[in-house]
């Protein structure tokens, strides 16, 4: 029945409980003295310059984006070339290796695209 | 904010829980980085295999929002008093310093020198000096069993004559 | 090309200037090159086919009591042969030209002597201390370079407990 999955629901209190105990046991009998030097960022011991809340180029997260799209080309590439010598010997080798080149070709399709887009120039001319 | 802090008597469990919670306190014992000159090397030296703090539970952090311990490892200059100030007023509360070696202590060798600080002490409370230049890492251990010592000797949740 | 050579070809390209040829019973003999004509030595020794000195090996200085003696060292890796030009600056900011365009070299090592005997360069791009803190006070490789009880509140000085 489904009461055999209570020790599941007890585990899962148990973890909870022992989480709200210890951070409030902290919260109850630790030194709190807070001052504008320990408020301020950790930078190494140096005096901060600035706020940590600033604005960042959005070029980071296209050129992270495309980083991304690639490495997930990479990570794809491995299972086919782990099975590719058993294709091959099985005598379907060409179709593993069409099935990739047009996997790839469809990316530098994008590639290409992203390129020509001058989207990974640092500066972009609009 | 309540705070249970310094509010019981002394009676047999309070002072118990506070055995135990000093226990915890102690066997976790993380210190700053703070290696400074050659003092550091016999830092690490102390930290490695052979004279293994991580058996008095004694980690490093690389951050002092982590660190109930500072060990000032080295020579302190003026130009680095003013970062070693803040990094001790970054670490929370209860926190410790030791002194280790002749240059934090007193500026050892360089007491004559225009940029060596004089003692660590000239910037920030010390608990424990190591002398030696520098200590072997022995008297390091030493030196974090009697910082050990020390936190066992705490109050937590006792009441505090003082 | 030997260091006579050497000695002769430059004093007969700058015959007008008042260039000084020491003999040191050390054996590191030096030519005393007074600051205005600097700039032109130190340009003529590098760029002429002869000499070629291409390695601006050491830049420094030390306080002789009545003068600063800022010392060049200069190395030729093509010909293989060395040469000690030292310029005399007045004591407490004599001026002294820079030879950070001639030789990279020179831009951190003519800090460091501003830094610490305090002689300026002139038209450096950026004379500030390297060393020292940006807001300390005097030069204190100068020999009566006296330390100041305090620096930013932190005593410079320690009780002997002896």
């Amino acid at each position: 029945m489904l009461f055999s999955y209570s020790n599941v629901l007890v585990f899962a209190a148990v973890g909870i409980a022992f989480i709200l105990v210890t951070l409030s046991i902290g919260a109850l009998i630790r030194p709190y003295a807070p001052s504008l030097n320990k408020l301020s960022s950790y930078e190494c011991g140096e005096e901060p310059v600035g706020s940590a809340w600033m604005n960042f180029n959005i070029r980071f997260y296209i050129i992270a984006l495309i980083f991304v799209i690639f490495d997930v080309e990479v990570a794809f590439m491995f299972p086919v070339v782990r099975i590719f010598k058993e294709w091959i010997l099985e005598g379907r080798g060409v179709v593993a290796l069409l099935e990739i080149l047009v996997f790839v070709l469809i990316l530098l399709v994008g590639f290409i695209y992203v390129w020509k887009k001058g989207d990974l120039n640092w500066v972009k001319k609009i | 904010m309540i705070s249970l802090r310094n509010t019981f008597p002394e009676f047999v469990l309070t002072t118990k829980v506070d055995d135990f919670l000093n226990w915890g306190r102690k066997s976790s014992l993380w210190y700053l980085l703070f290696g400074l000159a050659c003092c550091g090397i016999e830092l690490m030296q102390t930290g490695g295999p052979r004279t293994d703090l991580d058996r008095f539970g004694a980690v490093f952090r690389a951050t002092p929002r982590q660190s109930d311990l500072m060990i000032v490892a080295g020579t302190l200059s003026y130009k680095m008093a003013s970062r070693c100030k803040l990094l001790y007023d970054q670490m929370p509360e209860p926190k410790y310093v030791i002194s280790m070696g002749s240059c934090a202590n007193c500026g050892g060798l360089f007491q004559k020198s225009y940029s060596v600080v004089k003692g660590v002490d000239k910037i920030i409370p010390v608990d424990i000096y190591i002398p030696g230049c520098p200590p072997r890492p022995e008297a390091l251990t030493e030196g974090i069993l009697k910082i050990q010592q020390k936190m066992m000797k705490e109050k937590l949740l006792v009441k505090t004559n003082a | 090309m030997n260091e006579k050579d050497i000695i002769t070809l430059i004093k007969t390209q700058f015959a007008s200037a008042k260039l000084e040829w020491v003999e040191a019973p050390s054996g590191d003999n030096y030519l005393v090159v007074p600051s205005e004509a600097l700039r032109d030595v130190v340009k003529y020794i590098k760029e002429t086919e002869a000499l070629y000195f291409d390695y601006l090996v050491n830049l420094s200085a030390f306080d002789a009591t009545e003068h600063i003696e800022v010392t060049y060292h200069f190395y030729s890796y093509t010909h293989r042969h060395k040469l000690v030009l030292k310029v005399k600056a007045v004591r407490l900011n004599g001026e002294v030209p820079t030879i950070t365009d001639l030789y990279g070299t020179a831009n951190f090592q003519e800090r460091e002597v501003f830094d610490l005997l305090g002689v300026r360069f002139a038209s450096h791009p950026n004379l500030a201390r390297i060393l020292l803190p940006p807001d300390f006070k005097g030069h204190p490789l100068l020999k009566d370079y006296q330390e100041e009880a305090q620096y930013n509140g932190i005593e410079t000085t320690r009780a002997s407990l002896l």
